[in-house]
Formats: structure tokens, sequence, C-alpha cells
């Protein structure tokens, strides 16, 4: 039997940019309900992981210090506007954390309120009890599968399956928030298996465009065979070879491709934060004690033992493409979605560099913010007539194949997309010979999957993840190969130089046929 | 990867099977979850982290390890403090100060603010 529920605002996720979004949509007195593929509380990145806060006080000079600290590294591809008003949003937001929500943040040796950082795990359990507080109608564990649509193209809600009760479930809604994160491709990265690129795939089977998905091959460092993706501390490092001599040039924030490098020619990578003091090594434990997890439980002492890393994707949770929103209120191009946090493109802030840490937590925050109350607005509008709209299922690939079901299963199209964009010779040292065949490739897997998958129930939400990935991968490579340079963190080996006459964002969309173009930015 | 679920400190409150993202746990016939799709773990520690009698341990390896690892043996885990270390260190549980309240780590740069994530 089918869950059917009504709402004005539908949040689809249930991280930091779902929970802000569900939120403020509540605050404007729509009636949200918010559907999280794990549990609100727990889901994302950033519950499992932490986060620093782009947190700036509003006083011109260090506004301007900020603005202006990664927009070199950005290509500059970001808008200053935006920066601005991510600032403005993100100061507020935070400060309601702490004085509403009382998240307990630390108190500084001068005796002032920290409040550049969240750890995740309080972070997101305070979220979850705000959200249920305001009157959000939680479900957890249940994915959805697809959006409803209206005849001329409005979406209308959503689709799913409630994987714990075992039902399907359906909401008819005003407004939809996609806050599903980003793509990581299932690598096992911190708190990232959740985040498959579900709502991009969504987003474009209702014709809604992508940005700056050539921004979408950061790699984290953890230790060999473990999940610890937190890279701040390695900072500290040295890292070594076998033999005990120090890798030249290798670095966690310059010098992540020789690691790279070396992983490549078969030879193991070592480090050692050993350039922390006494005082540090104290601090680090108490700031992070995930990141100490993996060493406790291993038996090593990070500041004086040698340990083995390696680089884990992730994709575009620590990069900058998404859905391309076009309005202050994170609309797409799509009446009726609404696209925030890393499901949404934070070139706006971040121009081409990682928006990991503090930039992509402040865009979750305030594209959040924005889309909830813009998602309410707009729901709003609609008056009575919005639970009367005939609504079809919008889903394609792996739920309504073209063809004869095949023999293809959901296993088969995640090996054969993570073989595409794992391996660091591909997405990550990235060349154009490389990038094609890898695309040639994953084109076929492609059309494989939408001619002859086909999944139902539990299934179904397996088979709308290899989708996502699939058809991600693809907007990844069409993009990259549509930008003939090296831009903020898009580098190719065949065009190491920035050519000035590249200074646009690609906007890149379809699912049968992929496309790439450039679009002029205004800044 | 979770690789235990102690049955005898287990008070059969059915939250990791709740809090788990990847849905790794069915609740077994005696209320005890039952780790039922184990590689679909993804290593975050969130099941140790919220399991309110320390009846969990996730390995930090990101394959399943043998019977014979010392993730299997409750006992060592208990003596070596790694059992429940998690949820002790972000300050979790009664009588605990949340952790984030006192985390200043060091500032990555000299004129940067201290690192508290």
């Amino acid at each position: 039997m089918t869950l059917e529920l009504d709402a004005d605002v539908l949040v689809v996720g249930g991280g930091p940019a779902a929970t802000w979004a569900a939120l403020k949509a509540a605050e404007d007195g729509a009636a949200v309900v918010l559907a999280d593929k794990g549990y609100c509380g727990t889901s994302g990145a950033t519950a499992s992981g932490g986060t620093g806060v782009w947190y700036v006080p509003p006083e011109h000079e260090a506004r301007e210090r900020a603005m202006a600290s990664r927009e070199a590294l950005g290509g500059h591809l970001a808008d200053r506007r935006w920066m601005a008003r991510v600032l403005d949003e993100t100061y507020e937001r935070i400060n309601e954390l702490a004085e509403v929500a009382r998240y307990p943040f630390p108190v500084g040796p001068d005796g002032r309120p920290l409040r550049n950082g969240l750890q995740g795990p309080e972070y997101m359990r305070r979220q979850r009890v705000r959200v249920r507080r305001a009157g959000v109608r939680v479900l957890d564990h249940s994915p959805v599968t697809e959006l409803l649509a209206t005849d001329d193209g409005v979406v209308a809600g959503a689709a799913g399956y409630q994987r714990q009760a075992g039902r399907a479930f359906r909401v008819r809604a005003g407004a939809v928030v996609l806050a599903t994160g980003g793509c990581a491709f299932l690598s096992k990265a911190l708190g990232c298996d959740v985040n498959t690129g579900d709502g991009a795939l969504f987003a474009a089977e209702v014709g809604a465009e992508l940005s700056g998905m050539e921004f979408s091959n950061a790699y984290g460092i953890a230790p060999e065979h473990t999940s610890v993706t937190k890279t701040a501390f390695y900072n500290y490092a040295t890292f070594y070879r076998a033999d005990g001599s120090v890798l030249d040039g290798a670095g966690s924030q310059r010098g992540r491709s020789v690691i790279a490098r070396t992983l490549l020619a078969s030879e193991k990578v070592f480090c050692k934060l050993d350039r922390a003091d006494e005082a540090a090594r104290t601090a680090m434990r108490t700031a992070q004690p995930n990141f100490f997890l993996t060493f406790d439980r291993l038996g090593i002492d990070p500041f004086t033992q040698p340990f083995a890393v390696t680089l884990l994707a992730e994709g575009t949770v620590r990069g900058t493409g998404g859905i391309r929103i076009v309005d202050d209120g994170c609309a797409t191009t799509v009446p009726g979605l609404y696209a925030a946090g890393d499901a949404a493109t934070r070139e706006l802030i971040c121009g081409g560099f990682t928006g990991g840490g503090s930039h992509n937590a402040a865009w979750a925050i305030s594209s959040g913010s924005w889309s909830g109350r813009a998602a309410a607005r707009f729901a709003r509008a609609l008056g009575a007539s919005a639970s009367g709209r005939r609504v079809r299922a919008a889903g394609g690939a792996g739920l309504r194949p073209t063809g004869t079901t095949s023999s293809l299963s959901s296993a088969d199209v995640v090996s054969a997309v993570q073989a595409e964009v794992l391996p660091y010779d591909k997405n990550y040292l990235r060349h154009g010979d490389v990038l094609r065949t890898a695309l040639g490739q994953l084109d076929a897997t492609w059309s494989a999957l939408r001619s002859g998958l086909r999944a139902e129930g539990p299934d179904a939400v397996r088979a709308r993840q290899a989708a996502a990935m699939a058809a991600h991968a693809r907007w990844m490579y069409g993009s990259a190969l549509a930008r003939s340079e090296s831009r903020g963190m898009a580098k190719r080996l065949d065009f190491p130089e920035l050519d000035p006459a590249q200074h646009f964002r690609i906007t890149s969309g379809g699912l049968d046929e992929v496309w790439a173009r450039p679009q002029e930015v205004a800044v | 990867m979770i690789e235990l679920v102690s049955a005898a400190r287990c008070v059969t409150c059915d939250k990791c099977v709740a809090v788990c993202p990847t849905n790794v746990f069915d609740r077994g016939a005696d209320g005890v979850p039952v780790i039922s799709r184990q590689q679909d773990c993804q290593t975050c520690f969130q099941c140790e982290a919220n399991c309110p009698t320390d009846a969990l341990f996730v390995a930090p390896h990101t394959h399943p390890l043998p019977a014979e690892s010392f993730a299997h043996d409750e006992e060592h885990l208990r003596r070596t403090g790694l059992l429940g270390s998690y949820r002790r260190d972000i300050g979790w549980g009664r009588g605990r100060t949340p952790g984030a309240a006192r985390a200043v780590g060091p500032a990555l740069s000299p004129t940067g603010p201290p690192l508290i994530s």
C-alpha cells in the first residue's frame, strides 16, 4: 500500500541544506515534508564529518578579505554579490544556531565564542530536533526515486520507496527542494555513500540544467583502507616513500597530485603528522575526535609512526558543480523546483576551486534557507488548486527502460561507472584523450542501462543510484572536455595553462544525449 | 565497518537500526540488531555514537575483517577502552559535556582562528 501525502513544500534530503530549507519553509507557514534516503541527523558528509564554516563578522575589511581569498584559486568564476549575501545569511543563521538552537560553540582563549566550525554529529542531531519541533513531517529511510510533474512541466512532488517500512510513497507538493548532496560515487569517503547524485538525475529528467560539472575531481586523503577523509590536519604532515625518504613536493593543500602520481606508480605513500608540536597535538584531539578514531583503532600514533595513505574520490561533494540555479531563491530552470547545498552548483561563491569545508557549509546554510522560503512562496502562490493538479512520474533510467529488460544489474552499472571516475589517471590527472575514451565507455553504460535496467521496490533505489552516478559522470567529463584549459580544480594535462578567453561557466545537461556549453559570467 | 553487536550489552532500543544512514541493520528475532548488509556500511561511526550502551563497534577498515580480528573481541575492546570511545570523545551520554563545547583546536595559520571542527 502506497503512503500518500500532501504538502506545500517537499524537501528531498536530510543534511544541512535540507534541514535549513525545511525549517525556513515551515517558519514561513508552509506544510513541509522532508524525505531522506537515510536518517535525517546522521545522513551525509557533514553529519559524520563536521565542517568549518565561512563565518565572517560583518566588518568591511574582514569581509573583503574573505571574498578575495579564493577568487584567483577559483579561476574568477565566483560572484561577489552572491558571496556577500552568503556571508550575510551564514552569519545570521550561525548566530541563530547559537542563540536559538543553543549549539554549544566553544569559547576561545580570549573568552569570546568561536563560531567558525560545527561538529557534525552535534550540529545535525540538533537540526533534526529543530525540524521536528517546527512541525515538519520527517520521513527517514525514504529515498525519493523520481519527481512528479504536471503536463506543462511544473514540478509537483516526488515518489519513492520507504525501505524500512517496505512500501512506496508519494508526496504531492506545491514545490520541491532538492538537497540531496553531491556525488562521491560510493567511494566510502566519510559519510558520502548516501551522496550518489540522485537529485541531479531527478532534476535533469524534468529538464533542469547543471553548471560547473568539470569541478568534480576532489580527492580526500585518508589512511589506507579507511574512511576518514578529514584533511585539515594533513597541514602538519610530511609524506614519505616506503624507504623512508621524503616524498618531494607532496602535500595536502598543494602537492596532492604528487601523492596521486606516486600511488599510480604502484608505490605506497606514507605519512606522519610530525610537524605538529605538543600543544597542537593535544588541541587536535579536542577539535576533531573523529579524525583520531582511525588511528586509535589501528593502534597507530600518527605523530610518530608512519601510516600508508590513499586518496578517496569526493566528486562533487567537495567539488563545486551541481544543479544550475537562476535566481536569489535558488530556483532551477524548471518551475516548482529548487536546489540547495551540494546538489546545487557552488560556483557562485567558490568559482572552480573546492568548496570543501567552510564554503560548502555556508552555502548549505544559505541556499537551504533561501530555497525553503522561495519554495514556500511558490507553493502559496499556487493556492488551493495545487493539490488538484494532474501529475505524471518523471523517472526514466532504471525504472522505465526503453527496450527489453536485460540481465544488467545495478551493481554492474556502479562498477562500470566507478572504473571510469575513481582512478586518479582518469578523473584527477585529466587528459583529453583519456576523458574522451572514458566518456565513450560511460555513454555505452548509459545506453545499456537506459534500455535494459528495470527495478522495483527497494531495488529501484539502487537502480536509480546507479543511473544517477552514470549521468553525473557523463556531465563531469562532457564539461571537462568543453574546457580546453586549466582553471580552478579543473586542470587538464593537455591544456596546463589558464586561457583568458575561456572565462565562462559551463552549463550542461541532457541524459540520452549529454551536452555542455559555455555560459558567459557577469562578473 | 560495523563488526560487533554485543548481545550482552544491547538493550534492543532499535536506535542503530533507525540512525544508520545506509540501512545496514535489521532487527533480529530476539530484538538484537543483525548486521544484514555489511557491504553497505560506510564506516561513519554514527551507530556507535548513538548507541546508549556502547554495544557496537565499528572498525576503521572499509572492508570486512576476519572472524579472528580484534574487532570481534568484546573483552579486548572493553579492556583497551575502544568500546564506546567515540561516544565518550564527542561527549554524548548522561553526565557528559558535549565535545563541541570544548572543541578548540590549533590554528592552521598564524592569524587564523582556532579550528573548532
